[in-house]
């Protein structure tokens, strides 16, 4: 049994090596993860924050969380790429018709999500510092804000994994990212829903991005978290149950 | 060479995609240290066999056994003993060449995998190419990569899915080579492939699998004495597109 543990965490590193060297070797990855949200940031602070009412003072702080979320979205398309791609070119069988722990083939690309998801956030926030974000929370909240960041993190990665594993093409494997990195856009993330047309303002306040984003900024303020934080975590653990799901009926279809 | 120990006993293989049956009743049996080729065509179940036997896929019904371990009972047993190359190069591109090799024999718990790395891009003619991404090979050096991948800790048993398709000459001759070598060296072959001249080369052993069932079975003298005895004809050999390229080629090497 030891043996069985010690070698499971040594596959499950040599996975999350394997996929954080896909990442680390792929400048399209790189650039799109992290350099796109950031230029993102800059546009909307620097070209049409000066005409946008948010009633905070600073726009940078206003915007963060959205523009987290727009980052972690872009990261799980690649997510699902890199499962699509190993499906398809047999690495997913030799691995397979290995004597490794076989789930470590599949949890290794979740892993490896979460990690590079997390570091893009650190390099988000850290250019945000720099452009004048400035936060009044207290350790209890950041570690509040990683933790929602990471559960909105694994629900989207298990959609990733359904998309990865019952695609039929390359293409086909990260368009469903798409409308999740759109989501952010009609939502409080950029602008206050009350200066949206009825409608579409009903979807934002009850779309999952608004309940994040707004309890992600409210931690980040130092305000008082209203229900928001509940309402988030509702809809990330519910997203997370679904997609688990049926990501795990797309691996055992392709799986014996 | 070929010992009476048998490595691989498949008996009433049966398996249905969709309620379509693509193996109707498969049997077979594969002596230890002995280089087996199943012959079929496109769609004949070739690969669905491999699959099986390395633990990808349950069989709907049926026995199979590898180094008397059972399939479905032991699968476990079955891959601490085989290796699976597959019809398209399973390597990482991203990778290096030496990365993949050294990430082979790390998940399979080896004491020295630099030493093993290093062993297998000499061998296989990889030590110039073996820090450049894997993506930037040719196809017979990805598919010497593949294999070398699969040799990593010493299986018992290979499987080989139609190892030579997509080759040019040379690098399919370079393959053919390995085969013999490996099996001189005591290792069991499986293999498949469409090419008769690749089962009349290779195997010790052949099976001709047609609709899911072997329709024909034994060692090539045996499969020759189902036709009519050979008639000696006196016909002018031209030599094949083949072997003028290979001259040529070979001729401008020595140069």
């Amino acid at each position: 049994m030891e043996t069985t543990i010690k070698h499971f965490i040594s596959d499950m590193v040599i996975m999350l090596g394997r996929s954080m060297r896909h990442i680390f070797r792929s400048m399209d990855t790189i650039i799109t993860v992290t350099l796109m949200p950031i230029a993102f940031m800059l546009l909307f602070v620097y070209v049409f924050g000066g005409a946008i009412q948010t009633g905070t003072d600073n726009y940078v702080n206003y915007l963060l969380p959205g523009i987290l979320l727009i980052a972690i979205a872009s990261g799980i398309s690649y997510t699902a790429y890199r499962l699509f791609i190993d499906m398809q070119r047999g690495i997913f069988e030799r691995f397979h018709s290995m004597p490794i722990a076989r789930s470590t083939v599949l949890w290794g690309h979740v892993l490896t999500s979460l990690l590079s998801n997390a570091i893009s956030v650190i390099i988000i926030i850290l250019a945000a510092l720099v452009m004048g974000f400035r936060s009044s929370a207290g350790v209890l909240s950041w570690l509040a804000v990683a933790g929602i960041l990471a559960l909105f993190t694994l629900a989207l990665t298990w959609i990733a994994a359904i998309a990865g594993l019952s695609a039929k093409s390359v293409d086909g494997a990260s368009a469903f990212s798409y409308p999740i990195i759109f989501l952010p856009f009609i939502s409080s993330a950029f602008v206050p829903t009350d200066s949206m047309p009825s409608g579409v303002r009903a979807f934002a306040e009850n779309q999952p991005v608004t309940s994040i984003v707004e309890a992600v900024r409210s931690l980040l303020m130092g305000q008082p978290v209203s229900n928001d934080i509940w309402v988030a975590l509702a809809w990330c653990l519910g997203i997370l149950v679904v997609a688990y799901t049926f990501a795990m009926l797309a691996y055992k279809r392709k799986i014996a | 060479m070929a010992g009476n120990e048998i490595a691989i006993s498949v008996q009433g293989l049966k398996k249905y995609y969709n309620n379509i049956p693509v193996l109707t009743g498969v049997d077979f049996q594969v002596k230890t240290g002995s280089i087996f080729a199943l012959l079929g065509s496109n769609g004949a179940g070739k690969t669905t066999i491999v699959k099986i036997l390395t633990t990808l896929l349950k069989p709907d019904s049926g026995k199979a056994a590898v180094n008397g371990f059972d399939l479905v009972a032991k699968p476990e047993n079955v891959r601490q003993v085989i290796s699976l190359t597959g019809q398209f190069a399973a390597v990482d591109e991203v990778l290096t060449g030496r990365e993949n090799l050294i990430m082979i024999a790390r998940l399979r718990h080896l004491n020295n995998p630099r030493q093993v790395a290093d062993d297998l891009l000499k061998r296989f003619g990889l030590t110039d190419a073996a820090e450049r991404r894997v993506s930037g090979y040719s196809g017979g050096m990805r598919r010497r990569l593949d294999i070398a991948m699969s040799l990593v800790g010493k299986p018992q048993l290979i499987f080989l899915d139609e190892p030579t398709s997509g080759l040019d000459p040379e690098a399919r001759i370079e393959v053919w080579k390995i085969v013999k070598e490996l099996a001189d060296s005591g290792t069991t072959v499986f293999l498949t492939t469409q090419y008769l001249e690749e089962a009349e080369q290779l195997a010790d052993q052949i099976a001709i699998l047609h609709k899911g069932r072997i329709i024909a079975g034994g060692t090539l003298a045996e499969l020759k004495k189902l036709f009519p005895p050979a008639k000696v004809e006196y016909v002018e050999k031209q030599p094949t597109l083949e072997e003028i390229f290979l001259a040529i080629v070979g001729k401008k090497e020595d140069k």
